[in-house]
Protein backbone atom coordinates (compact mmCIF):
# COMPACT_ATOMS: atom_id res chain seq x y z
CA UNK A 1 0.00 0.00 0.00
CA UNK A 2 1.03 3.46 -0.43
CA UNK A 3 1.12 4.37 3.00
CA UNK A 4 2.72 6.52 5.57
CA UNK A 5 5.86 3.98 5.87
CA UNK A 6 6.98 4.84 2.05
CA UNK A 7 9.04 7.85 3.12
CA UNK A 8 12.03 7.56 0.47
CA UNK A 9 12.62 10.69 -1.11
CA UNK A 10 9.95 12.95 0.94
CA UNK A 11 10.71 15.96 2.03
CA UNK A 12 10.32 18.27 4.86
CA UNK A 13 10.71 16.47 7.55
CA UNK A 14 13.59 18.52 8.69
CA UNK A 15 16.88 18.21 10.21
CA UNK A 16 17.94 14.37 11.53
CA UNK A 17 18.80 15.58 14.87
CA UNK A 18 21.13 12.44 15.98
CA UNK A 19 20.98 13.08 19.96
CA UNK A 20 24.54 12.36 21.55
CA UNK A 21 25.21 9.36 24.39
CA UNK A 22 21.62 8.53 23.34
CA UNK A 23 20.00 6.53 25.81
CA UNK A 24 18.37 2.80 24.54
CA UNK A 25 15.06 4.24 26.37
CA UNK A 26 13.31 7.88 26.81
CA UNK A 27 10.75 6.79 29.16
CA UNK A 28 9.75 3.60 30.83
CA UNK A 29 6.67 2.81 28.89
CA UNK A 30 9.10 2.58 25.90
CA UNK A 31 10.59 -0.57 27.88
CA UNK A 32 7.69 -2.32 28.79
CA UNK A 33 6.19 -1.42 24.80
CA UNK A 34 9.49 -3.56 23.57
CA UNK A 35 8.95 -6.01 25.84
CA UNK A 36 5.23 -6.20 25.04
CA UNK A 37 5.42 -6.13 21.34
CA UNK A 38 8.13 -8.89 21.73
CA UNK A 39 6.22 -11.15 24.27
CA UNK A 40 2.99 -11.22 22.09
CA UNK A 41 4.77 -11.80 18.80
CA UNK A 42 5.31 -14.77 20.76
CA UNK A 43 2.08 -15.93 20.48
CA UNK A 44 3.00 -17.14 16.92
CA UNK A 45 -0.90 -16.04 16.03
CA UNK A 46 0.69 -13.35 13.46
CA UNK A 47 4.05 -12.89 11.52
CA UNK A 48 6.47 -10.30 11.11
CA UNK A 49 4.99 -9.25 7.81
CA UNK A 50 1.36 -9.09 9.55
CA UNK A 51 2.93 -6.77 12.08
CA UNK A 52 4.45 -4.48 9.32
CA UNK A 53 1.13 -4.15 7.76
CA UNK A 54 -0.42 -3.26 10.70
CA UNK A 55 2.49 -0.62 11.36
CA UNK A 56 1.77 0.90 7.68
CA UNK A 57 -1.71 1.29 8.28
CA UNK A 58 -1.85 3.45 10.91
CA UNK A 59 -3.47 6.66 9.72
CA UNK A 60 -1.36 9.14 8.09
CA UNK A 61 -1.13 11.91 10.01
CA UNK A 62 -0.96 9.53 13.28
CA UNK A 63 1.82 7.64 12.08
CA UNK A 64 3.91 10.82 10.70
CA UNK A 65 3.37 12.21 14.52
CA UNK A 66 4.04 9.11 16.56
CA UNK A 67 7.20 8.05 17.98
CA UNK A 68 8.05 4.11 17.15
CA UNK A 69 7.32 2.81 19.57
CA UNK A 70 4.09 4.63 19.58
CA UNK A 71 3.31 3.05 16.05
CA UNK A 72 4.34 -0.57 17.90
CA UNK A 73 1.51 -0.19 20.11
CA UNK A 74 -1.27 1.03 18.38
CA UNK A 75 -0.29 -1.63 15.77
CA UNK A 76 -0.23 -4.20 18.81
CA UNK A 77 -3.45 -2.94 19.87
CA UNK A 78 -4.97 -3.61 16.35
CA UNK A 79 -3.57 -7.52 16.25
CA UNK A 80 -4.32 -8.05 19.54
CA UNK A 81 -8.22 -7.63 18.74
CA UNK A 82 -7.75 -9.07 15.20
CA UNK A 83 -7.12 -12.12 16.39
CA UNK A 84 -9.39 -12.73 19.41
CA UNK A 85 -7.08 -11.80 22.33
CA UNK A 86 -8.45 -8.43 23.83
CA UNK A 87 -11.45 -6.42 22.75
CA UNK A 88 -11.61 -2.64 22.40
CA UNK A 89 -13.47 -2.34 25.59
CA UNK A 90 -10.89 -4.22 28.03
CA UNK A 91 -8.01 -1.72 26.17
CA UNK A 92 -10.34 1.02 26.93
CA UNK A 93 -10.73 -0.33 30.43
CA UNK A 94 -7.21 -1.05 31.39
CA UNK A 95 -8.53 -4.68 32.72
CA UNK A 96 -10.21 -8.22 31.69
CA UNK A 97 -13.48 -8.57 31.08
CA UNK A 98 -14.01 -12.15 29.52
CA UNK A 99 -11.88 -15.08 28.26
CA UNK A 100 -10.24 -14.71 24.90
CA UNK A 101 -8.49 -16.77 22.35
CA UNK A 102 -6.04 -18.82 23.63
CA UNK A 103 -2.23 -18.24 21.79
CA UNK A 104 0.34 -21.52 21.65
CA UNK A 105 2.24 -20.13 23.36
CA UNK A 106 2.88 -17.79 25.86
CA UNK A 107 7.01 -16.50 26.40
CA UNK A 108 7.98 -16.91 29.87
CA UNK A 109 10.82 -15.28 31.58
CA UNK A 110 12.98 -18.47 31.23
CA UNK A 111 12.28 -18.80 27.73
CA UNK A 112 13.35 -15.24 26.52
CA UNK A 113 17.26 -15.88 25.70
CA UNK A 114 16.49 -18.97 23.67
CA UNK A 115 14.17 -17.20 21.76
CA UNK A 116 15.54 -13.90 21.01
CA UNK A 117 18.95 -16.42 20.05
CA UNK A 118 17.15 -17.73 17.77
CA UNK A 119 14.85 -15.28 16.55
CA UNK A 120 12.99 -16.29 13.16
CA UNK A 121 14.70 -17.06 10.30
CA UNK A 122 12.60 -16.45 7.20
CA UNK A 123 14.60 -18.23 4.39
CA UNK A 124 13.39 -21.05 2.52
CA UNK A 125 14.08 -23.67 0.26
CA UNK A 126 12.79 -23.64 -3.27
CA UNK A 127 12.89 -25.73 -6.09
CA UNK A 128 12.80 -23.07 -9.46
CA UNK A 129 16.03 -22.00 -10.00
CA UNK A 130 16.49 -18.16 -9.91
CA UNK A 131 14.98 -16.05 -12.79
CA UNK A 132 17.64 -13.95 -13.38
CA UNK A 133 21.38 -14.15 -12.70
CA UNK A 134 23.72 -11.71 -11.14
CA UNK A 135 24.86 -8.63 -14.16
CA UNK A 136 21.08 -9.04 -15.23
CA UNK A 137 19.25 -5.69 -15.87
CA UNK A 138 16.09 -5.72 -14.72
CA UNK A 139 13.22 -3.28 -14.00
CA UNK A 140 10.87 -2.78 -11.36
CA UNK A 141 7.29 -3.67 -12.17
CA UNK A 142 5.18 -0.28 -11.82
CA UNK A 143 2.41 -1.27 -9.25
CA UNK A 144 0.40 0.13 -6.49
CA UNK A 145 -1.24 -2.64 -4.82
CA UNK A 146 -3.88 -1.63 -1.97
CA UNK A 147 -1.90 -4.60 -0.04
CA UNK A 148 1.57 -5.60 1.86
CA UNK A 149 4.26 -4.89 -0.92
CA UNK A 150 8.36 -3.86 0.11
CA UNK A 151 8.73 -2.96 -2.94
CA UNK A 152 8.61 1.53 -2.06
CA UNK A 153 7.72 3.81 -4.39
CA UNK A 154 10.76 5.69 -5.15
CA UNK A 155 11.77 2.13 -6.83
CA UNK A 156 8.89 1.44 -9.32
CA UNK A 157 9.35 1.26 -12.72
CA UNK A 158 12.92 1.78 -12.27
CA UNK A 159 16.10 -0.23 -14.39
CA UNK A 160 18.99 -1.68 -11.92
CA UNK A 161 21.22 -4.14 -12.14
CA UNK A 162 21.01 -7.80 -10.03
CA UNK A 163 24.23 -7.27 -8.36
CA UNK A 164 23.58 -10.51 -6.38
CA UNK A 165 21.15 -13.45 -5.73
CA UNK A 166 20.28 -13.33 -1.63
CA UNK A 167 18.41 -16.30 -1.36
CA UNK A 168 14.68 -17.62 -1.12
CA UNK A 169 12.91 -15.84 1.13
CA UNK A 170 8.73 -16.30 2.89
CA UNK A 171 6.98 -13.53 -0.06
CA UNK A 172 6.06 -10.79 2.51
CA UNK A 173 3.63 -9.29 0.23
CA UNK A 174 1.64 -12.53 0.58
CA UNK A 175 2.43 -13.64 4.02
CA UNK A 176 1.04 -10.60 5.66
CA UNK A 177 -1.90 -11.55 4.48
CA UNK A 178 -2.47 -15.09 5.55
CA UNK A 179 -1.67 -16.29 1.93
CA UNK A 180 0.69 -18.27 2.71
CA UNK A 181 4.66 -18.02 3.01
CA UNK A 182 5.13 -19.06 -1.29
CA UNK A 183 9.07 -18.66 -0.56
CA UNK A 184 10.61 -16.54 -3.66
CA UNK A 185 14.21 -15.93 -4.62
CA UNK A 186 15.32 -12.14 -3.65
CA UNK A 187 18.04 -10.52 -5.34
CA UNK A 188 19.76 -7.30 -4.52
CA UNK A 189 19.34 -4.85 -7.57
CA UNK A 190 20.82 -1.67 -7.80
CA UNK A 191 19.85 1.68 -9.30
CA UNK A 192 22.12 4.71 -10.42
CA UNK A 193 20.89 7.48 -8.73
CA UNK A 194 19.83 9.74 -11.89
CA UNK A 195 17.67 6.49 -12.88
CA UNK A 196 15.41 6.78 -9.71
CA UNK A 197 15.66 10.89 -9.14
CA UNK A 198 16.42 12.23 -12.53
CA UNK A 199 17.84 15.53 -13.62
CA UNK A 200 19.77 16.95 -10.65
CA UNK A 201 20.55 13.68 -8.83
CA UNK A 202 24.00 13.68 -7.28
CA UNK A 203 26.14 11.29 -9.89
CA UNK A 204 27.85 9.11 -7.31
CA UNK A 205 24.89 7.99 -5.70
CA UNK A 206 23.62 4.62 -6.54
CA UNK A 207 20.67 3.13 -4.51
CA UNK A 208 19.69 -0.59 -3.61
CA UNK A 209 17.00 -2.46 -2.59
CA UNK A 210 16.25 -6.03 -1.86
CA UNK A 211 13.51 -7.74 -4.32
CA UNK A 212 11.34 -10.50 -4.56
CA UNK A 213 12.11 -12.24 -7.84
CA UNK A 214 7.69 -11.32 -8.60
CA UNK A 215 8.65 -7.42 -8.56
CA UNK A 216 11.20 -7.89 -11.70
CA UNK A 217 10.95 -8.10 -14.98
CA UNK A 218 13.70 -8.41 -17.70
CA UNK A 219 14.93 -5.46 -19.92
CA UNK B 1 0.91 26.94 35.90
CA UNK B 2 3.68 25.49 37.32
CA UNK B 3 3.17 21.71 37.81
CA UNK B 4 0.11 21.76 35.08
CA UNK B 5 1.42 19.08 32.74
CA UNK B 6 -1.20 19.59 30.82
CA UNK B 7 0.59 22.88 29.75
CA UNK B 8 3.42 20.98 27.68
CA UNK B 9 2.68 18.61 25.02
CA UNK B 10 5.57 16.60 25.42
CA UNK B 11 4.86 15.91 28.80
CA UNK B 12 1.44 15.19 27.84
CA UNK B 13 2.09 12.81 25.21
CA UNK B 14 4.25 10.84 27.45
CA UNK B 15 1.88 10.61 30.29
CA UNK B 16 -0.87 9.22 27.74
CA UNK B 17 1.71 6.73 26.27
CA UNK B 18 2.59 5.63 30.06
CA UNK B 19 -0.66 4.94 30.66
CA UNK B 20 -1.61 3.21 27.48
CA UNK B 21 1.40 0.63 27.59
CA UNK B 22 0.34 0.36 31.28
CA UNK B 23 -2.90 -0.60 30.45
CA UNK B 24 -2.45 -3.10 27.78
CA UNK B 25 0.22 -4.47 29.98
CA UNK B 26 -2.05 -4.72 32.96
CA UNK B 27 -4.99 -6.68 30.36
CA UNK B 28 -2.37 -8.75 29.22
CA UNK B 29 -0.96 -9.73 32.46
CA UNK B 30 -4.80 -10.79 33.87
CA UNK B 31 -5.62 -12.55 31.04
CA UNK B 32 -2.28 -15.13 31.59
CA UNK B 33 -0.62 -13.90 28.31
CA UNK B 34 2.05 -12.31 29.29
CA UNK B 35 4.90 -13.26 31.74
CA UNK B 36 6.01 -9.62 33.06
CA UNK B 37 9.14 -11.40 34.04
CA UNK B 38 9.61 -12.01 30.29
CA UNK B 39 9.27 -8.24 29.61
CA UNK B 40 12.04 -7.47 32.24
CA UNK B 41 14.27 -10.37 30.69
CA UNK B 42 13.55 -8.70 27.64
CA UNK B 43 14.42 -5.40 28.08
CA UNK B 44 17.34 -6.13 30.19
CA UNK B 45 18.97 -8.11 27.37
CA UNK B 46 18.69 -4.90 25.08
CA UNK B 47 19.89 -2.77 27.68
CA UNK B 48 22.58 -4.70 29.25
CA UNK B 49 23.63 -7.81 26.96
CA UNK B 50 23.05 -6.69 22.90
CA UNK B 51 24.97 -3.67 21.46
CA UNK B 52 27.23 -2.06 19.42
CA UNK B 53 30.49 -3.24 20.99
CA UNK B 54 29.02 -6.53 19.49
CA UNK B 55 29.39 -4.92 16.16
CA UNK B 56 33.18 -3.48 16.98
CA UNK B 57 34.12 -6.89 17.55
CA UNK B 58 33.22 -7.99 14.17
CA UNK B 59 34.82 -5.24 12.51
CA UNK B 60 37.91 -5.17 14.73
CA UNK B 61 38.65 -8.82 14.33
CA UNK B 62 37.98 -8.19 10.10
CA UNK B 63 40.83 -5.63 10.58
CA UNK B 64 42.87 -7.63 12.11
CA UNK B 65 42.60 -11.18 9.98
CA UNK B 66 42.06 -11.29 6.82
CA UNK B 67 40.82 -14.84 6.64
CA UNK B 68 38.13 -13.46 8.86
CA UNK B 69 37.09 -10.49 6.30
CA UNK B 70 36.93 -12.77 3.37
CA UNK B 71 34.49 -14.67 5.49
CA UNK B 72 32.82 -12.03 6.32
CA UNK B 73 32.35 -10.96 2.93
CA UNK B 74 31.28 -14.52 1.66
CA UNK B 75 28.76 -15.57 4.54
CA UNK B 76 28.16 -13.20 7.23
CA UNK B 77 25.55 -14.74 8.86
CA UNK B 78 28.21 -17.57 9.94
CA UNK B 79 31.55 -15.29 9.87
CA UNK B 80 29.56 -13.06 12.61
CA UNK B 81 28.03 -16.39 14.35
CA UNK B 82 31.51 -17.76 14.92
CA UNK B 83 31.72 -14.57 17.69
CA UNK B 84 28.56 -15.66 19.30
CA UNK B 85 26.06 -12.92 17.80
CA UNK B 86 23.00 -14.17 16.45
CA UNK B 87 19.69 -14.10 17.00
CA UNK B 88 16.60 -11.58 16.24
CA UNK B 89 16.76 -9.45 13.80
CA UNK B 90 20.43 -11.21 13.03
CA UNK B 91 19.04 -14.12 11.54
CA UNK B 92 20.43 -13.21 7.36
CA UNK B 93 23.34 -11.21 7.83
CA UNK B 94 25.39 -9.22 4.96
CA UNK B 95 28.78 -7.19 5.66
CA UNK B 96 29.48 -4.55 3.16
CA UNK B 97 32.56 -3.01 2.99
CA UNK B 98 33.92 0.96 2.48
CA UNK B 99 36.74 1.41 0.24
CA UNK B 100 38.76 4.23 -1.07
CA UNK B 101 36.58 4.55 -3.83
CA UNK B 102 32.99 3.85 -1.97
CA UNK B 103 31.28 4.56 1.10
CA UNK B 104 28.47 2.43 2.40
CA UNK B 105 25.11 3.24 3.78
CA UNK B 106 22.39 1.80 5.24
CA UNK B 107 18.84 2.65 5.70
CA UNK B 108 15.05 1.13 5.81
CA UNK B 109 13.08 3.18 4.19
CA UNK B 110 9.68 1.43 5.03
CA UNK B 111 10.26 0.71 8.53
CA UNK B 112 12.79 0.59 11.18
CA UNK B 113 14.79 -2.85 9.95
CA UNK B 114 18.65 -2.38 11.52
CA UNK B 115 21.02 -5.57 12.74
CA UNK B 116 20.15 -5.81 15.96
CA UNK B 117 22.44 -8.96 16.64
CA UNK B 118 25.19 -6.76 16.47
CA UNK B 119 24.22 -3.21 16.84
CA UNK B 120 21.66 -3.84 19.64
CA UNK B 121 18.23 -1.32 19.41
CA UNK B 122 18.05 1.14 16.65
CA UNK B 123 18.59 5.10 17.68
CA UNK B 124 15.42 7.25 17.04
CA UNK B 125 16.79 8.94 14.36
CA UNK B 126 17.43 5.94 12.19
CA UNK B 127 13.34 4.62 12.94
CA UNK B 128 12.12 8.99 12.06
CA UNK B 129 10.96 9.89 8.75
CA UNK B 130 13.99 12.38 8.20
CA UNK B 131 16.33 10.13 7.94
CA UNK B 132 14.48 7.34 5.92
CA UNK B 133 13.19 9.92 3.48
CA UNK B 134 16.40 11.84 2.86
CA UNK B 135 19.38 9.10 3.33
CA UNK B 136 17.88 7.75 -0.50
CA UNK B 137 17.91 11.09 -1.88
CA UNK B 138 20.58 13.01 -0.24
CA UNK B 139 23.00 10.79 1.46
CA UNK B 140 25.99 13.51 1.26
CA UNK B 141 23.56 16.26 3.04
CA UNK B 142 22.71 13.52 5.25
CA UNK B 143 25.96 12.86 6.35
CA UNK B 144 26.93 16.56 6.60
CA UNK B 145 24.70 16.61 9.64
CA UNK B 146 26.67 13.73 11.13
CA UNK B 147 29.96 16.05 10.29
CA UNK B 148 31.34 13.10 7.71
CA UNK B 149 32.13 15.66 4.38
CA UNK B 150 32.94 12.87 1.85
CA UNK B 151 35.46 13.76 -1.69
CA UNK B 152 33.39 14.53 -4.20
CA UNK B 153 34.74 11.59 -6.23
CA UNK B 154 34.08 9.10 -3.51
CA UNK B 155 30.95 6.58 -4.67
CA UNK B 156 28.18 6.82 -2.56
CA UNK B 157 25.65 3.59 -2.13
CA UNK B 158 22.57 3.03 0.11
CA UNK B 159 21.53 0.00 1.11
CA UNK B 160 17.86 -0.03 1.35
CA UNK B 161 16.71 -2.86 3.67
CA UNK B 162 13.42 -3.74 2.15
CA UNK B 163 14.05 -7.43 2.40
CA UNK B 164 15.34 -9.55 5.59
CA UNK B 165 18.77 -9.20 4.92
CA UNK B 166 20.11 -6.84 7.84
CA UNK B 167 23.38 -4.82 6.62
CA UNK B 168 26.52 -4.48 8.75
CA UNK B 169 29.10 -1.22 7.45
CA UNK B 170 32.51 -2.26 7.69
CA UNK B 171 34.22 0.81 8.14
CA UNK B 172 37.88 1.87 6.68
CA UNK B 173 40.65 1.02 9.63
CA UNK B 174 42.08 4.02 9.78
CA UNK B 175 46.07 4.89 9.36
CA UNK B 176 47.91 4.68 12.26
CA UNK B 177 46.76 1.91 13.78
CA UNK B 178 49.46 -0.84 12.72
CA UNK B 179 50.22 -3.15 15.37
CA UNK B 180 46.90 -2.34 17.41
CA UNK B 181 45.22 -5.56 19.23
CA UNK B 182 41.63 -6.33 18.17
CA UNK B 183 40.33 -4.88 21.97
CA UNK B 184 41.97 -1.41 20.65
CA UNK B 185 40.49 -1.52 17.15
CA UNK B 186 37.20 -2.46 18.15
CA UNK B 187 37.23 0.93 20.34
CA UNK B 188 37.38 3.26 17.12
CA UNK B 189 33.90 1.45 15.73
CA UNK B 190 31.35 3.69 16.59
CA UNK B 191 27.95 2.49 15.79
CA UNK B 192 26.82 5.12 13.70
CA UNK B 193 30.24 3.70 11.87
CA UNK B 194 28.59 0.96 11.47
CA UNK B 195 25.80 2.23 9.79
CA UNK B 196 27.30 4.56 7.96
CA UNK B 197 26.37 7.68 9.17
CA UNK B 198 29.89 8.30 10.79
CA UNK B 199 33.82 6.91 9.96
CA UNK B 200 36.17 5.07 12.25
CA UNK B 201 37.41 7.28 15.01
CA UNK B 202 40.86 7.96 14.65
CA UNK B 203 43.48 6.86 16.74
CA UNK B 204 44.29 9.88 18.37
CA UNK B 205 40.92 10.63 19.12
CA UNK B 206 40.64 7.06 21.14
CA UNK B 207 39.75 7.33 25.03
Amino acid sequence: MNGPHDLGGQMGFGPIAPEADEPWFHADWERRALGVTLACGAFGAWTIDESRHARENIPPAAYLAASYYEIWIRALEVLLQRHGFVTADEIAAGKSLSAGAAPKRVLTAEMVAGVLARGGPCDRPLSQVPRFAVGARVRTRNVNPTTHTRLPRYARGKTGIVEAVQGSFVFADDNAHGRGENPQWVYTVVFDGPEIWGEGSDPTLSVSIDAWESYLEPV
Amino acid sequence: MSGDHHDHHHDNHYSDMQARVRALETVLTEKGLIDPGALDAIVETYETKVGPRNGARVVARAWSDAAFADWLSRDATAAIASLGYTGRQGEHMRAVFNTNATHNLVVCTLCSCYPWSVLGLPPVWYKAPAYRSRAVIDPRGVLREFGVTLPEEKRIRVWDSTAELRYLVVPQRPAGTDGWSEADLAGLVTRDSMIGTGLARLPETAA
